[in-house]
């Protein structure tokens, strides 16, 4: 803090010198504080203890340590549905991941050449990430409908009949593809983060490579690439983040338990079936405390990552 | 490298077919979506990929009527309103308080604010319900509010105090010498400099939080503070085999931000890569 204008007198007791230094700074802080501190700390902090104790509907009753937990990994059904939950959450993330690091990355370099036509592109690109993702997920359950679902109308009027499948309702090709519809919706998003980071480049570093004789391969492999480790790390831990969260689409296309046969399930479908009961099966009661596990769970898995993330973005940080 | 004129044709000509083929599978699947919404059911299944024979706004009239769009589409514009006007109000000054000035407990709440940015507050959500519950503000819509408020305050504190922490220190003395107070400082000289920031960090937040269908469907039971997504989605449910409704409702409920995205999709661009690339 800067020191008291000369003329207030130093007698003044000690504690309203204070404060009439300080004021200001609780009627910057203090509105963020209670808002962020009641309505996001406070939750994410208690939920953790949530999980250690026992629950009757919304009332708790006596503390149980790790049993939750316990149930979680070892009994069944949940034991099975949290593995599967997880696989499929890892999955999730795998795929999406591989399509925004090849094609996201790639479209974003070519973009960033500017020519004639490419805001167009660009514009094109990134229309889906506006769209809620109950519409995506409606209009796709519509587009992939085998009987009258544009993609198998269009796949008959072209011969292709026999390749028609009920893709979201047989158990290899459902988690796939909404996985694929979920990237159509979401991969304008690190597409655009990719081109602003490679525009942000110096011109003058790939005229360096190219007077060294650097092919177009190489000015990519030694240049462009190492310059956007900082963007793609941070991309990709909020791809973690968002793909370990994962819930609309499932729930808006394949139902709260994620159909065929829990096929599509993922933590967050089962956190929310465990927590406030599953419509699908007539209605089973909620189970805050088992909930609250897997929830603690979900926690810790994206606070590991996304932590090593971070020291990983903030050491391939490159100034220039 | 060695590229003659031919090649180096031909080399444009294939990256022009290539990401021509990547919008056809971004546009199209939207394109179809609309001209569907024209479209009696009769006529989706007969010519799923011919013109619409009319463009009759009847369809959108009874789903306007019969999903009470009207309604989501206030409460979703109150929601997401609300939500911006009180995610600045509180944001605004801790930015400026942690880009500007240096006090005991500063790096305390720096970390405090910091580790919000990296936890989505849906693990929260069983506490978060229950402190909605015994609030009494179940089913209403300050519940949104003052969640979506909370959870985009950690990110939209960082973006701002990087835009606060940019203006010249001379800007302050001099108000200091005409006799402002701290928070005419802050209100008069260094909130007007920061308005870009202000909107990045109103349209980083507002795209989900506008699209949001979680919480929504957590937190609101009666149709008086249904959202757009929330009563699309139970509107959907209910008819899906009319897919003439369907398609009607999906272009209704994306129409809004579409119109935003295009009549200003470079700002929009702008403004969401500059929250995640400084983010």
């Amino acid at each position: 803090m800067r020191d008291a204008p000369a003329g207030i007198p130093s007698q003044r007791r000690p504690l309203a010198r204070w404060w009439s230094r300080h004021w200001h700074l609780f009627v910057f802080l203090t509105p963020a504080v209670v808002v962020y501190g009641m309505f996001m700390a406070y939750p994410l902090l208690s939920s953790l203890s949530y999980s250690v104790y026992e629950w009757d509907g919304f009332l708790r009753r006596g503390f149980t340590g790790l049993s939750n937990f316990v149930t979680v990994l070892t009994r069944w059904p949940y034991n099975e549905r949290f593995w599967g939950a997880l696989t499929h959450n890892t999955w999730f993330f795998v795929l999406t991941f591989a399509i925004q690091t090849t094609l996201g990355l790639f479209v974003a370099v070519l973009l960033a050449k500017k020519w004639r036509g490419f805001a167009f592109f660009q514009a094109a690109y990134f229309l889906p990430y506006t769209l809620s993702l109950v519409v995506v997920g409606f209009l796709w359950l519509m587009l992939l409908n085998p009987t009258w679902g544009m993609i198998a109308q269009g796949l008959r009027g072209l011969g292709l009949g026999e390749w028609v499948q009920p893709w979201l309702g047989q158990r290899a090709t459902a988690l796939t593809t909404v996985i694929l519809v979920n990237a159509w919706g979401w991969l304008g998003f690190p597409m655009l983060v990719y081109l602003a980071a490679v525009q942000a480049i110096p011109q003058e570093f790939h005229e360096a490579a190219f007077v060294d004789g650097a092919t177009p391969w190489q000015d990519f492999r030694f240049v462009t690439f190492p310059l956007l480790l900082p963007s793609i790390a941070m991309v990709t831990i909020l791809t973690f983040i968002w793909n370990f969260n994962a819930f609309e689409l499932v729930f808006v296309m394949q139902g709260a338990s994620g159909s065929p046969n829990y096929a599509t399930d993922l933590l967050a479908t089962f956190f929310y079936r465990t927590a406030f009961g599953d419509p699908t099966t007539g209605g089973e009661p909620g189970q805050i405390g088992i909930a609250s596990a897997i929830g603690v769970m979900m926690l810790l898995i994206i606070g590991f990552v996304s932590a090593f993330g971070v020291r990983f973005m903030q050491r391939s940080q490159t100034e220039y | 490298m060695v590229s003659s004129p031919t090649s180096r044709l031909l080399t444009r000509v294939i990256i022009y077919g290539f990401l021509f083929v990547l919008a056809v599978v971004f546009l199209y699947p939207v394109v179809l979506m609309v001209l569907t919404a024209f479209k009696p059911t009769p006529e989706i299944f007969r010519s799923p990929f011919g013109l619409p024979e009319s463009w009759s706004l009847d369809t959108f009239a009874t789903v306007w009527q019969r999903a009470k769009f009207g309604l989501y589409l206030r409460n979703s514009l109150l929601i997401t309103g609300g939500s911006a006007l009180l995610l600045l109000v509180t944001a605004a000054p801790a930015a400026y308080a942690l880009a500007r000035y240096t006090f005991k407990l500063k790096p305390v709440l720096f970390l405090f604010f910091l580790a919000g940015i990296m936890i989505p507050i849906r693990l929260g959500i069983l506490p978060l319900y229950l402190l909605m519950r015994d609030l009494g503000l179940l089913d209403t819509p300050f519940s949104l509010i003052f969640t979506y408020a909370a959870s985009g305050l950690p990110m939209s504190v960082f973006l701002l105090s990087v835009f606060f922490r940019n203006l010249p220190r001379e800007l302050e003395d001099a108000a200091r010498i005409d006799g402002c107070n701290e928070l005419q400082i802050f209100y008069r000289i260094m909130l007007p400099l920061v308005r870009p920031g202000l909107a990045t960090v109103v349209i980083v937040n507002v795209v989900p939080w506008w699209n949001d269908f979680f919480f929504p469907l957590l937190f609101i039971q009666s149709d008086t503070w249904k959202t757009i997504p929330l009563g699309m989605q139970i509107f959907f449910g209910q008819h899906l085999v009319n897919w003439s409704l369907v398609f009607s409702g999906m272009v209704l409920a994306s129409l809004p931000l579409l119109i935003i995205y295009l009549i200003m999709s470079r700002q929009f661009i702008a403004g969401l890569t500059a929250g995640a690339v400084k983010g």
